[in-house]
C-alpha cells in the first residue's frame, strides 16, 4: 500500500495565484483560509487579553479608563468565542480531515463550504468595524436591557457581525452532517468511524440546531435597539430574562461546540501515541452524542441568580450534573487507554495529556457551579472566569494545538521541529495554570469579574496571574514562528509519520486535490495496533 | 463518458441526489429553530397577557390573511404537482407549474404589502408611529412587534422562494430535469413547502386569537 508508483500533484500545487485560493472549492484549501483567518483573530483577542492583564497588575485603574476596560473584555470575549473558538477545530482541522477520514473526494457541498468562509470573513469585518469606530461595552453576552437601552456603544453593528458569522457555522455543520451520513467510503460503517468524526458529528448537530436561536435572538436585540420594537424592553412589556433564556439556549451548547471537537482530537492522539485502541470505543462515541443532547437542557445554570423559579433552578442543576457523566466517561476512557499503552511523548501527545489534566480541573469546577447554593456564592466572580477558561483555553485551545501538530505533516508535507514543539507544549501547560489557577482563589475570595479596580489584598493573585499570562503569551507565539519556519525548512514528511491507522494517512502528504487515487475500501475498525509495533490501516 | 450533471465529489447521481435531499432537510431543521425562537417569545408573552393579545389580534386583517393562506396552499400544491410529474418525465409542464407557484408567491407579497399599508394607516406598526388607545396598549405593542418581525422574516423567505422557483422553473422548461435527475427541484420544493408551513403556524398565531367565540 505504501509503495506508490508515482507522486500525484499535491493540492498546494494546483495553482499559485491568490485567485486560485480565493475561488477554491477544495476543502483542504478552505481549511487553510480558515486557519489563517482564525490565527489573526486569535492574536487580536490575545492582544486585548494582554491589555486586560496589564491593567489588572495593580489595584488602581491606572492603565485604561473604565469605559476602555469594558470595551477590552468585550472585544476579547466576542473575538475569542465567535471568531476563534467556535470555528477553531471544526472549520480548520475538521474541514481538512473529515473528507480524508471518510475516504471522500471532498465535502458534500464544496461551494457552501467556500461561502461559509466568506460569511465568516464578512461577519468578522463588520465586528472589527464596530470595534474600530468605537467598540462595544456590553460584554460578549450582550445582556438586555443594557445592550438594548443603555449602552452607547456600537451594539447593532457588533450583533450584525456575529449574526452573519453564525450562518457560516450553520453551513459548516450542515456540510459535516451530510458528508458523514452520505459520503463515507465503502465499508466505513458508523462503528468504524474514527472518534474525531463522532465528535464532529455531535458538534455539527449543535451548530445546526443552536446557532439559529442565537441568530433570531441577536436580530431581536438589534431591532429592539434600532426600531424600538420592545421585545426585551420592560417599559414596553418585554422581558429581559427572556433574552437570557434564548441567549444561553445557544451559548451553553456553544460551549460543547467548542470542547467536543477538542475531545475528538484527544481521542485520536491518545490512541495513536499509546499504540492502543481507545478503551470503550462505543462509550466514547456515544458520550459525544449524549453531551450534545443533554447539553441542550442545561442552559438555566447560567441564570441561577436571574430570578427564575426555584423549580427551574433545581431541574437545571440536576441536568448540569447529568451532563458531567458522559464527560467523565471520556476522561476515564482516555486514561484507561493509556494504561499499559506503549506511550511516546511526541508534542501532540504532550498537548493531549495537558488537555486531559486541564479539562478535568475545568470539568470538576463545573460541578461546583452546577450546585445551586455554591453557584449563588461565586456567580460573576473570577471562579467562573477561571472555570470556563480551563474548559475553553486549557481544553479547546490545547487540543487545537495538539491536532495542529499531529496533522501538520499531512497538511503541509513538512515535519515541525519536535523539540521546539515539546517546549511550547510544556510552556503552555505551566503558563496556563499559572494564569488561571490563581483566578479560582480570587473568585472564592470574592473578586468580581469585569472590574478593573480592586482591593489591594487581591493584588498578589492578580500579579501571579498576569505573570503567568506573559509566559502563556510567549508560549502561544512560539508555534507561529517554528511552524512557519517548518513550511520552508522542515523535514519532508512521509505519508504516515505517526504509523497510525486512519484513512487520512493512507494518501500522500500533502494529499492530491482529489485526496485518493482510488476510493479506499475500509476493512476494519480504527486504532488497530494489535500486532505489536505495527499499525494496520483501516483499508489494509 | 463522464456525466456532466455529476459533481466531482460524488460517486454517482444517486449519491448526489441523496446528499441534496438530506442537505435541505438539515437546513430546514435550522430554520425550524430560527422561527422557533421567535414563536417561543410570542408564546411567553401571550401566556402572560392573553386578553391583550386576543384584543390586538382583532385588529389584524383576517380576510387578507385567510386569502394569503389559501394562495400559499395552492402554490404548494402546484409545486408538489410539478415535482411528481417531473419524476414521471414531464419536466416541461412542471416548469409552467413552478412559474405559476412563483406568481402566486408574488400575489402573496402584494397582499402582504397592502395589509402593512392598512395597518400603518391605523398606527398599528411598532417603530412606525404606533399608537394604540386603551388598557391593552402594552400587550398590543408586543403583539404587533411579533407580527411585524415574524411576517417580515417570512416575507423574506417567500421572496427568496419566488426567485428559486423562477430559476428552477426555467431550468425545467429547458428540460434540465428528468425522472433520474431532479434533485434541485425536489430541494426547491421542500423549501417552498416549509415556507408555506411556517405561514400556517403564523396564521394561527396572528389572526385567530380571540376570534373563536
Amino acid at each position: 500500500m505504501n509503495s506508490r508508483v508515482f507522486h500525484p500533484k499535491s493540492y498546494l500545487r494546483e495553482g499559485f495565484t491568490l485567485r486560485s485560493w480565493l475561488t477554491t472549492r477544495d476543502h483542504k484549501r478552505i481549511a487553510l483560509l480558515y486557519m489563517i483567518s482564525i490565527t489573526a483573530f486569535f492574536f487580536l483577542g490575545g492582544a486585548a487579553a494582554t491589555l486586560i492583564r496589564i491593567e489588572l497588575a495593580t489595584p488602581a485603574g491606572d492603565f485604561v479608563t473604565d469605559e476602555t476596560y469594558s470595551k477590552l473584555f468585550t472585544l476579547h470575549g466576542v473575538v475569542m468565542v465567535w471568531f476563534f473558538l467556535i470555528p477553531s477545530i471544526p472549520a480548520t482541522l475538521g474541514n481538512f480531515i473529515v473528507p480524508l477520514m471518510i475516504g471522500a473526494r471532498d465535502l458534500a457541498f464544496p461551494r457552501l463550504n467556500l461561502a461559509s468562509w466568506y460569511l465568516f470573513m464578512l461577519g468578522g469585518v463588520v465586528t472589527l468595524y464596530a470595534v474600530f469606530v468605537g467598540g462595544i461595552d456590553t460584554g460578549w453576552t450582550f445582556y438586555t436591557p443594557f445592550s438594548t437601552m443603555y449602552s452607547n456603544s456600537h451594539v447593532v453593528l457588533a450583533v450584525t457581525g456575529v449574526f452573519i458569522a453564525g450562518f457560516s457555522s450553520i453551513l459548516t455543520g450542515l456540510n459535516f452532517i451530510v458528508s458523514i451520513h452520505r459520503m463515507r467510503a465503502p465499508g466505513l460503517t458508523w462503528y468504524r468511524l474514527p472518534l474525531f468524526l463522532w465528535s464532529l458529528y455531535a458538534t455539527s448537530v449543535i451548530l445546526v440546531l443552536a446557532t439559529p436561536v442565537l441568530a433570531i435572538t441577536l436580530l431581536l436585540v438589534a431591532l429592539d435597539r434600532f426600531a424600538e420594537i420592545g421585545i426585551f424592553d420592560p417599559s414596553r412589556g418585554g422581558d429581559p430574562i427572556l433574552f437570557q433564556h434564548l441567549f444561553w439556549f445557544y451559548s451553553h451548547p456553544a460551549v460543547y461546540i467548542m470542547v467536543l471537537p477538542g475531545m475528538g482530537v484527544v481521542s485520536e492522539l491518545v490512541a495513536c501515541f499509546s499504540r492502543k485502541e481507545v478503551f470503550g470505543y462505543h462509550f466514547v462515541a456515544w458520550s459525544a452524542i449524549a453531551i450534545a443532547g443533554v447539553g441542550f437542557f442545561v442552559w438555566g445554570h447560567h441564570m441561577f441568580v436571574s430570578g427564575q423559579s426555584p423549580f427551574a433552578g433545581l431541574v437545571f442543576s440536576f441536568m448540569s450534573f447529568i451532563v458531567a457523566v458522559p464527560s467523565a466517561i471520556k476522561v476515564f476512557n482516555w486514561t484507561a487507554t493509556l494504561h499499559k499503552g506503549w506511550i511516546s511523548y511526541d508534542a501532540p501527545m504532550l498537548y493531549a495529556l495537558g488537555f486531559i489534566g486541564l479539562f478535568t480541573i475545568g470539568g470538576l469546577t463545573g460541578l461546583f457551579l452546577a450546585c445551586l447554593a455554591y453557584d449563588v456564592y461565586v456567580t460573576d466572580t473570577y471562579f467562573v472566569v477561571a472555570h470556563f477558561h480551563y474548559i475553553m483555553v486549557g481544553g479547546t485551545v490545547t487540543a487545537y494545538f495538539g491536532g495542529l501538530h499531529y496533522w501538520w505533516p499531512k497538511i503541509t508535507g513538512r515535519m515541525y521541529p519536535e523539540y521546539w514543539a515539546r517546549g511550547a507544549a510544556i510552556l503552555i501547560f505551566f503558563g496556563f495554570n499559572m494564569t488561571f489557577f490563581p483566578q479560582f482563589i480570587l473568585g472564592i475570595e470574592g473578586m468580581p469579574r469585569r472590574y478593573h479596580v480592586y482591593p489591594p489584598e487581591f493584588q498578589v493573585w492578580h500579579v501571579l496571574s498576569s505573570a503567568g499570562a506573559s509566559i502563556l503569551a510567549i508560549a502561544y507565539a512560539l508555534p507561529l514562528f517554528y511552524l512557519t519556519w517548518s513550511l520552508f525548512f522542515g523535514k519532508r514528511a512521509p505519508d504516515n509519520p505517526w504509523r497510525t491507522t486512519g484513512l487520512e494517512w493512507q494518501t500522500p502528504s500533502p494529499p492530491p486535490k482529489h485526496n485518493f487515487e482510488r476510493t479506499p475500501v475500509v476493512k476494519r475498525k480504527p486504532y488497530d495496533f494489535t500486532v505489536k509495533g505495527k499499525a494496520r490501516a483501516q483499508n489494509a | 463518458m463522464p456525466d456532466t450533471r455529476l459533481a466531482e465529489q460524488f460517486v454517482d447521481l444517486r449519491q448526489q441526489h441523496d446528499v441534496a435531499e438530506l442537505g435541505i432537510w438539515v437546513f430546514l431543521a435550522t430554520e425550524v429553530l430560527f422561527f422557533g425562537g421567535l414563536i417561543l417569545a410570542y408564546c411567553v408573552y401571550r401566556s402572560i397577557q392573553p386578553a391583550g393579545f386576543a384584543e390586538a389580534a382583532h385588529h389584524t386583517k383576517i380576510v387578507i390573511g385567510a386569502a394569503n393562506t389559501a394562495i400559499l396552499m395552492t402554490s404548494s400544491f402546484l409545486v408538489a404537482w410539478a415535482v411528481t410529474i417531473t419524476k414521471l418525465g414531464e419536466a416541461r409542464f412542471a416548469g409552467l407549474l413552478l412559474w405559476a407557484a412563483a406568481l402566486l408567491g408574488l400575489v402573496f407579497i402584494g397582499l402582504k404589502g397592502l395589509e402593512y399599508t392598512l395597518e400603518y394607516r391605523e398606527h398599528l406598526l411598532p417603530g412606525l408611529g404606533f399608537d394604540y388607545p386603551g388598557q391593552h396598549a402594552i400587550a398590543a405593542h408586543l403583539f404587533f412587534s411579533f407580527y411585524l418581525v415574524a411576517t417580515g422574516l417570512h416575507a423574506v423567505h417567500v421572496a427568496i422562494g419566488i426567485a428559486v422557483l423562477a430559476v428552477i422553473g426555467r431550468r425545467a422548461r429547458q428540460a434540465a430535469y428528468s425522472g433520474a435527475c431532479h434533485a434541485p427541484m425536489t430541494v426547491a420544493g421542500l423549501y417552498w413547502h416549509f415556507v408555506d408551513l411556517v405561514w400556517v403556524f403564523l396564521f394561527a398565531l396572528i389572526y385567530l386569537p380571540g376570534r373563536s367565540g
